[in-house]
């Protein structure tokens, strides 16, 4: 199965390279009031069971993908 | 008294590590990040550098690598274990060290020296030093900013575990003698029981005139004789 992991870094953790985009947008005559740039990362799992999978992906997201004390995570299927 | 210094994929302070030690007395040999038996071993550093390529988060893999578990079992053991630079990322990640370390808060990579002051004597990298002294150390890192989450940086403040602070030449901690936005101006933690230590600055850099300090000297000799008295 395909799954989708977002990772993004948690609301108090400062994002220093949306914070940059941000600058270059407005440069851009953009009016955007906040950038965050997020990770994503495709993962091709063994089998169907959704809940096997998303077990699978969350104990990836859990010891590797994410670090909590920095960032969330979002597990998503894809078709 | 034998010091592993590990090797990973990406690890590029490993022979300065290895020369200073020797140059103090020690012995220190490279272990590769395979090893699964540091046995023979009093202590390890884990030397600075860009392990995995720093893939996914400065040290997010190489808490991973094979060595990390005798690392993580001498640790509990009470061995000597430091981490300098990426080695500190490492020991963050592998959640042996609290905290997290982030870009530099002015996104600049910072390479120059700064000075340290030191905050206790009481841990594996300032046993040999004394409190209040300050410390001239080469700092080479864009991901130097330590952080912690309110609750956990309580607790390090609580236990004493910062263990080095920016500061400036006359010891006085201020906001322009952080150079990187960390917490605290913290430069160096330890773990509760103080046989686990990080810091970002590079002491092997500073053991010779020759590079322009030997205030590195002390922080090294602190970790050699904690291998000498912890007798594991």
């Amino acid at each position: 199965m395909k799954v989708t992991v977002t990772v993004r870094r948690l609301p108090n953790i400062s994002d220093p390279q949306g914070t940059t985009v941000a600058r270059a947008l407005r440069d851009l005559g953009h009016e955007v009031a906040k950038v965050r740039v997020d990770k994503l990362i495709t993962l091709e799992i063994e089998g169907d069971d959704p809940d096997a999978v998303r077990a699978q992906a969350e104990e990836m997201c859990e010891k590797l993908l994410a670090n909590p004390v920095m960032e969330e995570y979002e597990i998503s299927f894809q078709p | 008294m034998n010091a592993a210094v590990v090797v990973f994929p990406g690890s590029n302070c490993e022979h300065d590590v290895v020369h200073a030690l020797r140059v103090l007395g020690a012995k220190a040999e490279l272990v590769w990040h395979r090893e699964t038996d540091l046995s023979d071993f009093d202590g390890v550093i884990l030397p600075g550098g860009f392990a995995h390529g720093d893939y996914l988060r400065t040290g997010a893999i190489a808490r991973f690598s094979p060595v990390m578990k005798e690392v993580t079992r001498m640790a509990n053991e009470g061995a000597p274990i430091i981490g300098i630079c990426n080695g500190f990322q490492v020991l963050c990640e592998a959640g042996l060290l609290p905290g997290v370390l982030l870009e530099n808060q002015d996104l600049k990579f910072i390479c120059r020296p700064i000075h340290l002051r030191v905050e206790h004597s009481n841990s594996v990298l300032t046993r040999a030093a004394s409190e209040g002294q300050v410390l001239k150390i080469p700092l080479n890192s864009y991901e130097g900013n330590y952080k912690a989450s309110d609750e956990d940086f309580k607790a390090i403040v609580t236990n004493h575990q910062i263990i080095f602070r920016y500061a400036e030449a006359s010891g006085e901690i201020s906001g322009s003698s952080n150079p990187n936005g960390s917490m605290g101006a913290a430069a160096g933690i330890m773990n509760k029981a103080g046989n686990v230590a990080g810091l970002m600055p590079h002491p092997e850099r500073a053991t010779d005139q020759i590079l322009g300090s030997v205030d590195g000297q002390v922080i090294l000799e602190s970790f050699i004789v904690s291998m000498e008295t912890a007798g594991v």
